[in-house]
């Protein structure tokens, strides 16, 4: 095996970059998300701030090299803080054909595009598409091109441990690793450790040799005649580790739970991009956390009111269809005034929609979408790394104000990685839950509607002696809690319950204003299009325009003091995933002319599209 | 530490609501009966939880002055288990109905039970939609004339008891309105199972589908058409106890005895059996071809779903001991800025 000399190569010149933007892409199968994952990690460890962006297909394998089983991760590493995962491709390797035909459009002009050329055999080219090859047809040329015998070279790395060739090739996503991690000065050392702790035996060799082998082939071959040094990013002090957002809001409820020490029910029903918090919170037995996969989405939410009214912090998790399937259940969430978190990791719809694709459309059934009158807090993440507290802050709202609550994420920021500044538990505040005690015959009897400052009603728990009542879906009398169908009591209570709803913003902190707080245009975004939006206004603010920016955090109730910030700007900006949810909401609740600015394509904003946006305003 | 219970009589679990059931609906006494086991199950008031669905049958819970939820409709089996995960220490009972149960809410009455959670289902079956003033039901006969089957009733009814028992019920038990010894019995042995029990009543609504178990609780018949399952007994009906069952092949066959049949070629009941089929078996049991068997189909001792997730994180604290998150948090590749 070849001594390691790892770093800078000798005689090759290295270019000091700010940031680079890299896609792997491959077939469904081509171990592209580990090899993100792993590129991902070490760029952390180097110091430098990260954003990520996997991307992959609904299938789980779809046909072999076809266009439809492409999948990619994106990683955007940078010397400063960033808030996406780039735009255009610095770097783009293709580990195929269909790869390449998928993923090009992306790369920029004059970027680096690594093929494996063995793959641009008839049949590949065919599975793609193509009429003729890509690599000799000078179709390439804008491109730094560098076709590399990838399956060959990891055949030839991995030959002496007899593996077969399907075994073999297998190793390739590593040997791509190794190229390119020698093509931005990264360590081998991360994905070494990984690859001892994740592998046994000959796997672990092979995947060792070949990435070693890939940085090898970077090193001597002439082909490269660079490579590339980010340095360290200017983070705040303190200790980071990288955090997925599905990750953030698994371990942000577990410790939303201890803070507020209650015991965690999770229930929930598989669906894509949500089921990943079902994954994490199972493995947390430890913890005391309980996870009850249900027969459906339906059981999975009343199952969560039924832990809800048992004490504990229950909550569930899902996307959009299944959050459409729970809604008669959340509205009896809000009638029995019982605290629980609803999470919805959000995807592109209607119906099935795009099942790995992020969008921001389920605004409106979050707000709005449950039979009668029924208000529910809606608070929003807006990366990765912020799920955790926004779980933290949900439970907050939940048992200061007695209501389910909804968070919404987004499959951005449920599968995106950033670094994570890591907490210490008793650094995070207290979460006060009562439950009212025992009472005896002589005490007055209990009522379960009578409500406190807030309007929040008593959490009174089965089990405690003399509080025994029954709650249920029927309108009740305020107070007691019987069943009423009296007019004016019924007006009362939808009353009572959005007064309540509405009193969860006086506990809001004032509304950042990032800029000035008045000027020409104002951008207003929510939860994934965050980094997207204030690196889009920073940028434009740079040059010297009148735009401020600022991040809704609560969706419902929206900030008291959002009226008086937007009525100091000429023009307002809503730029959503959606076709204007979020500015409906602004425009029908203010009758403020805001502007829309709308996607569903199931990405990301691109940071370029939105300062061009943002430029129509100063042009 | 030994509490010592308050002696507890019927009418404390009367809550002080006024029952809204029709009058001589046959819910009243099945409430009745209720209230007459649950003082005699050693167990608080304050730990009993009634949860129901919709329908007649699931304003249940407002009449018994335990804690109650009445929720929406068929979920009452999913919320029970979200309570009973959160607190095992619970006693909770799901009231449903035919509609309720076996319709909009079937696919939770069939996980419910084959978790197996310690909880009791009372199915209140009277072959109608009562609340919505009288649609047919799941479990209306064939050919069932209402107003939503003006020319009958076209799909096959389900039988309560042969769901429960495919969906791996531990306890499956039917009883009967008006019989209320039986029905107080039947509730006290579905009360002390350990696991889920599943109990039908053939509950008349005199509204809209009076009479449809006539043949059932009639003074003149009933011994004719129904059979009371007795545990290591051979199956014997009639006034007189003179006829049986006993299986012919795979099926089953009304004897005489005497005539050269006697006691022991009769069908025996075990509840106890291992495999299902023999209760099963009896659960198809239809009127008018056979007389319908009561009391307890089968009772079998099974994991329960709550005591094995207590259990699961019982261990996983003790294979993998401290739970501390900021452990959890610095696990794995960190780096520091200074
Ligand atoms: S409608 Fe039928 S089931 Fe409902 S309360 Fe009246 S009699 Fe009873």
């Amino acid at each position: 095996m070849a001594t390691s000399t790892e770093g800078i190569s000798k005689n090759k010149q290295v270019i000091k970059l700010e940031g680079a933007t890299v896609r792997f892409a491959g077939d469904s199968g081509d171990g592209m998300q580990l090899a993100g994952t792993q590129l991902t990690n070490t760029s952390a460890l180097a110091g430098n701030d990260v954003a990520t962006f996997p991307d992959f297909p609904a299938e789980i394998r779809a046909p072999r090299g076809t266009l439809a089983g492409v999948s990619g991760f994106q990683i955007h590493f940078a010397s400063s803080e960033i808030f996406t995962p780039g735009d255009s491709l610095d770097a783009l390797v293709a580990m195929n054909p269909a790869a390449l035909k998928t993923n090009l459009s992306d790369l920029r002009a004059g970027g680096i595009l690594i093929v494996d050329k063995d793959s641009f055999d008839k049949k590949g080219l065919e599975q793609a598409g193509y009429a003729k090859n890509p690599l000799d047809d000078g179709s390439l040329d804008s491109y730094q091109l560098f076709q590399v015998e990838l399956t060959k070279n990891t055949r030839n790395a991995v030959e002496s441990l007899g593996l077969g060739l399907k075994a073999a090739d297998r190793c390739r996503n590593f040997y791509a690793m190794g190229l390119v991690f020698w093509l931005y000065g990264r360590s081998l050392e991360p994905t070494r450790r990984y690859v001892q702790t994740k592998f046994k035996g000959e796997v672990a060799d092979a995947n060792l040799r070949s990435l070693e082998a890939g940085r090898n082939y970077g090193e001597t071959t002439d082909a490269f005649y660079s490579s590339f040094q980010v340095d360290r990013a200017e983070l705040k002090a303190g200790k980071y580790r990288n955090i997925i957002g599905n990750q953030a809001l698994a371990w942000g409820v577990v410790a939303a739970a201890k803070l507020s020490k209650c015991e965690l029910f999770l229930g929930s029903y598989p669906i894509t991009p949500a089921s990943d918090i079902l994954h994490y919170l199972s493995e947390f037995k430890h913890h005391g956390v309980k996870t009850f996969q249900a027969e459906d989405e339906i059981a999975a939410m009343t199952a969560t009111i039924g832990a809800a009214f048992g004490g504990d912090m229950a909550i569930t998790t899902s996307s959009g269809p299944g959050i459409a399937l729970k809604g008669e259940a959340i509205g009896l969430g809000v009638m029995l005034e019982l605290p629980m978190l609803v999470i919805n990791v959000q995807r592109g719809g209607p119906s099935t929609g795009l099942p790995t694709k992020t969008e921001q459309s389920d605004l409106f059934q979050a707000v709005f979408g449950r039979n009668g009158e029924c208000p529910m807090p809606v608070i929003a993440a807006r990366s990765p790394s912020d799920c955790f507290n926004t779980a933290i802050e949900a439970w907050q709202i939940a048992v200061r104000y007695m209501t389910p609550v909804m968070l919404l994420s987004d499959g951005y920021i449920a599968n995106g990685a950033e670094p994570w500044e890591i907490p210490t538990m008793s650094a995070l505040p207290d979460i006060p839950v009562e439950h009212p005690g025992p009472r005896s015959e002589d005490d007055p009897p209990f009522m379960p509607y009578k409500r406190d400052e807030r309007l929040a009603r008593p959490w009174a728990l089965p089990g405690t002696v003399g509080l025994t009542h029954r709650i249920g879906g029927l309108e009740k009398q305020d107070v007691t809690g019987n069943i009423s169908y009296d007019p004016a009591n019924h007006q009362h209570m939808v009353n009572t319950r959005a007064q309540k709803v509405n009193n969860v913003a006086n506990d809001y902190p004032a509304t950042q204003i990032e800029g000035a707080d008045q000027g020409e245009l104002l951008v207003i975004s929510w939860g994934g299009t965050y980094g997207s939006c204030l690196t889009a206004v920073r940028r434009m603010q740079a040059l010297g325009h009148s735009v401020s920016h600022i991040h809704l955090r609560y969706i419902n109730p929206l900030p008291n003091d959002l009226h008086g910030i937007m009525q100091r700007f000429q023009h307002i900006l809503v730029p959503e995933l959606n076709m204007g949810q979020l500015l409906t909401l602004i425009r029908s609740k203010y009758v403020i002319d805001a502007k829309g600015f709308n996607k569903v394509q199931g990405r990301p904003f691109g940071v370029g599209e939105l300062m061009d946006k943002i430029g129509e305003y100063f042009s | 530490m030994a509490i010592e219970l308050p002696v507890l009589k019927p009418s404390d679990f009367a809550s002080d609501q006024d029952v809204r059931w029709c009058p001589g609906c046959g819910d009243y006494s099945i409430l009745a009966q209720m209230k007459k086991v649950l003082p005699t199950l050693g167990v608080p008031r304050e730990k009993m939880v009634f949860v129901s669905g919709i329908g007649c049958s699931s304003r249940f819970p407002y009449y018994v002055n335990t804690y109650g939820l009445h929720s929406i409709h068929g979920r009452a089996p999913a919320i029970a288990t979200g309570l009973k995960c959160a607190r095992p220490d619970l006693m909770v009972w799901v009231v449903t109905g035919d509609g309720d149960g076996l319709s909009i809410g079937g696919n939770h009455l069939m996980h419910c039970i084959r978790r197996n959670l310690d909880i009791n289902i009372v199915m209140f079956n009277n072959r109608i939609y009562g609340l919505t003033k009288g649609q047919y039901s799941p479990t209306s006969p064939l050919g069932k004339v209402t107003k939503s089957t003006p020319m009958g009733a076209i799909d096959n009814p389900l039988h309560p008891l042969s769901i429960a028992i495919g969906c791996e019920a531990t306890f499956v038990a039917r009883s009967i309105d008006t019989n209320i010894k039986h029905l107080e019995m039947t509730l006290k042995r579905a009360a002390e199972h350990r696991g889920t029990s599943f109990v039908e009543v053939y509950q008349n609504c005199n509204v809209f589908n009076d009479g449809a178990f006539e043949y059932a609780t009639d003074k003149a018949s009933k011994a004719d058409t129904v059979i009371e399952l007795e545990h290591g007994k051979p199956l014997v009906f009639g006034k007189n106890r003179e006829k049986g069952i006993r299986l012919h092949g795979m099926n089953p066959e009304i004897v005489e005895i005497g005539k050269g049949v006697n006691e022991d070629d009769l069908l025996f009941h075990d509840e106890k059996a291992d495999e299902p089929s023999l209760a099963y078996l009896l659960s198809r049991m239809r009127y008018p071809e056979f007389p319908e068997p009561i009391g307890v189909f089968r009772a079998v001792d099974r994991p329960r779903y709550d005591e094995e997730m207590v259990s699961q994180i019982a261990k996983e604290r003790q294979t993998r001991g401290d739970a501390d998150l900021d452990k959890l948090f610095n696990s794995g590749e960190t780096w520091t800025v200074t």
